[in-house]
């Protein structure tokens, strides 16, 4: 039962705590955007009443002007956007085609394997980076100078160490697995009598029948991936280079001694729209994903 | 990185080269060898400070032909972790921007290599823009920065307290008079704001120095092994009550936002700030004073050391000195004056500066840095003791037992001395 089959008094009393909810997850994004276009004294000065929430009193847009000023906004922009396009198309494919061997295929040692993928779940990131940083910096790649190709030593300030070591992600290994599991063997038992191999299966009836789980996994990888939208520490730690930084280590542009508050907000509405609007864009889709990939035939 | 050509490789090892050696990666020695020298900075989106880094440059570059100088920068909360990831992976460049009381910490690790400048041109640069540890020069800084009391003539004059002088500060009796007096004839909200939202380095900077004006200390500097007794002493205590008391007794908010924003709002009387908040303040009120720390038992004390450039432990000293020579001139020192609005290194300098002459608004500043300013300890265990301190001093103002959140402070510090064999003391 959702709150539209209830009888109309009753839905009011539904809807009322969702709004009072909403409303109250929607303050910050609201103080953010209203912020955004005040003075750092308007901001203060505003604090302590309701009009903190409220485009209100000297607005402008100079707050926004400001931050090209200040940081290669678009740069930062487009790097986010490749990383985390590279980082996520490539995941979708590595860890499906991982979860779908786990899964569906039969060989030695397949449990011992997907306890010990599951097992590198409890390590948090941060434990992990120290080694990861000092592995990296060691590690040989093939470049070119023009047509010749080199050796590199070293993954470091460069698009390679923000994608690679993430595309592989133990949690969606979980989820690919897991969905997999639930889907009926005659599928594949049915394709391998019409001679498809396990490729073949795998592209022509696993993947169609497991777009939930794809649109789950693309969803947690943007959202919550250290290498994605949100990196922050990883590229801090190894990319130097100015061309190649990440939007959210450009935060850190706008916290000098004096601070102008009103240029962080900007700054950080700007990258949170595009986000934004993605989830409004692709709202059912995400949540019809999301249901559909916590139940079970 | 280092770069090997991969069909030389193939042809002299048969291919087995392209899994095999283990070149280290080293920007900073790699650069050396050729002339270039790599700089970074903490100054990412600081714009003013680019403008004169990138004047230092060019200038230094275009003088002559043997040295070409390149620079990275960086946003400055995030500086430290980044350049200690490059040490870690031996990627550090050859000069760097150091944070004064990080440098104890960073030569104990290797990092850096003393510097090798002539005493005529040390000599002449504020004793605290000076990185000094056992008894070698590793850093020097271009601008020191001060704090001090800013109020309004004509609300200490309401109140009736005296304005206070660098050879007459306020005693300690003087000052809570100031406040009581303050917060009982004024309509202020707070009658001092000390910025207590900017947890973090504003801690110890700016609320240490108080410690220390009571007779207390972060550590015994007489041994640098254990801050027990300096830290936890009677003359401790008496800081974390005092200080405890500001807040409890309702002169000072728990929750004033960073920068003296309470000040500035016009809902405190008075604030503790730095010398960067001096020309926004100076807008703000035309009868704005900025008066000496108050004497709390052992003389007025203040926060030094500041940003200031070190030469990594990878780089080619003859170049990096070189550079750091012409960089530190006086013009320099007064550009980084003017564009930031720091306290110029040299009085030479000052003289070249709008705010910093004798006769320019700010001259105080430089004074209170020359007469009262106190050196975080210069100790590689100060990245610890910096966080413990502020961690504690947090547990103070919310109202936590002084002696419990001193003792445990204590505790905290000396164990991670002793874990690390007392840093070479």
């Amino acid at each position: 039962m959702n709150a539209m089959t209830l009888r109309p008094r009753r839905r009011l009393w539904a809807y009322l705590p969702m709004t009072l909810l909403a409303v109250f997850f929607l303050f910050p994004i609201v103080f953010m955007l209203a912020a955004s276009l005040k003075s750092d004294h308007q901001i203060f000065a505003d604090m302590d009443s309701f009009r903190a929430f409220l485009p209100v009193g000297g607005i402008s847009l100079d707050n926004y002007a400001a931050v090209f000023d200040r940081v290669p906004f678009w740069r930062f922009l487009g790097n986010t956007i490749f990383v985390t396009f590279m980082v996520t198309a490539l995941g979708l494919v590595v860890n499906s085609l991982c979860g779908y061997a786990l899964a569906r295929m039969r060989w030695k040692g397949r449990a011992v394997v997907f306890a010990f993928i599951i097992a590198t779940l409890i390590l948090p990131f941060d434990t992990t980076i120290v080694p990861m940083v000092y592995l990296v910096a060691n590690l040989p790649w093939i470049g070119f100078e023009g047509v010749r190709p080199v050796l590199e030593v070293g993954w470091l300030n460069t698009y390679h160490v923000q994608i690679i070591p993430f595309v592989v992600n133990a949690f969606a290994i979980f989820l690919f697995a897991q969905y997999f599991k639930s889907l009926p063997k005659g599928l594949e038992e049915a394709a391998a009598m019409d001679g498809a191999g396990w490729l073949r299966t795998y592209w022509r009836i696993i993947v169609p029948l497991s777009k939930p789980v794809f649109a789950t996994v693309t969803i947690l990888t943007v959202v919550t991936s250290p290498a994605t939208w949100n990196a922050y520490l990883w590229p801090l730690m190894t990319v130097q280079s100015e061309e190649l930084r990440p939007v959210m280590v450009g935060v850190q542009y706008f916290f000098q001694l004096d601070t102008s508050w009103g240029e962080v907000m900007a700054y950080i509405s700007m990258i949170t729209i595009p986000m934004v609007a993605v989830f409004i864009a692709f709202q059912r889709a995400f949540i019809q994903s999301i249901a559909s990939a916590g139940m079970k035939d | 990185m280092q770069r090997r050509d991969l069909m030389k490789l193939a042809a002299a090892s048969g291919g087995a080269a392209l899994v095999g050696p283990a070149l280290a990666a080293c920007s900073a020695s790699e650069s050396a060898a050729d002339g270039e020298l790599l700089v970074w900075t903490h100054s990412a989106g600081n714009e003013e400070e680019l403008a004169v880094t990138d004047q230092i440059l060019e200038s230094f570059n275009g003088g002559q032909d043997e040295y070409t100088v390149e620079r990275e920068s960086f946003p400055q909360d995030a500086y430290n972790d980044t350049v200690n990831a490059a040490a870690l992976s031996g990627d550090l460049p050859d000069l760097l921007t150091v944070d004064g009381p990080n440098v104890p910490n960073w030569a104990w690790a290797g990092n850096l290599q003393p510097l090798d400048l002539p005493a005529e041109l040390t000599d002449r640069f504020l004793p605290s823009t000076l990185g000094i540890f056992q008894d070698q020069l590793y850093s020097i800084g271009h601008w020191e920065a001060a704090c001090s009391v800013f109020a309004r003539e004509s609300v200490l004059e309401a109140a009736g307290v005296r304005v206070p002088t660098i050879e007459e500060p306020w005693s300690r009796e003087e000052f809570d008079e100031a406040l009581e007096r303050i917060a009982a004839d004024t309509d202020y909200q707070w009658a001092i704001d000390l910025s207590t939202a900017d947890i973090g380095e504003w801690y110890p900077y700016a609320y240490s120095p108080f410690l220390q004006s009571f007779g207390g200390d972060l550590l015994d500097r007489s041994t640098y092994l254990t801050a027990e007794g300096a830290l936890n002493g009677e003359a401790a205590l008496a800081w974390g009550r005092w200080f405890q008391g500001l807040f409890t007794g309702g002169f000072a908010n728990i929750e004033s936002p960073v920068g003296g924003e309470d000040f500035n709002q016009g809902k405190a009387a008075m604030a503790y700030m730095g010398n960067w908040g001096a020309l926004p303040a100076m807008d703000l009120f035309d009868d704005v004073l900025f008066l000496p720390p108050p004497d709390l038992g052992t003389g007025p004390k203040i926060g030094g050391g500041s940003w200031q450039w070190a030469i990594t432990s990878a780089a080619d000293p003859a170049g990096a000195n070189t550079f750091l020579e012409a960089a530190l001139s006086d013009e320099f020192v007064a550009d980084f004056s003017n564009a930031a609005g720091l306290i110029p290194a040299t009085d030479a300098a000052a003289e070249l500066t709008e705010h910093y002459a004798s006769d320019g608004a700010l001259r105080m500043m430089v004074d209170y840095s020359r007469e009262f300013a106190v050196l975080r300890p210069e100790t590689p265990a100060y990245t610890v003791i910096s966080s413990v301190f502020t961690k504690y001093t947090g547990d103070i103002i919310h109202g936590g037992d002084v002696r419990e959140a001193l003792d445990a402070a204590v505790s905290e510090i000396d164990a991670d001395i002793e874990s690390n064999s007392g840093y070479g003391f």
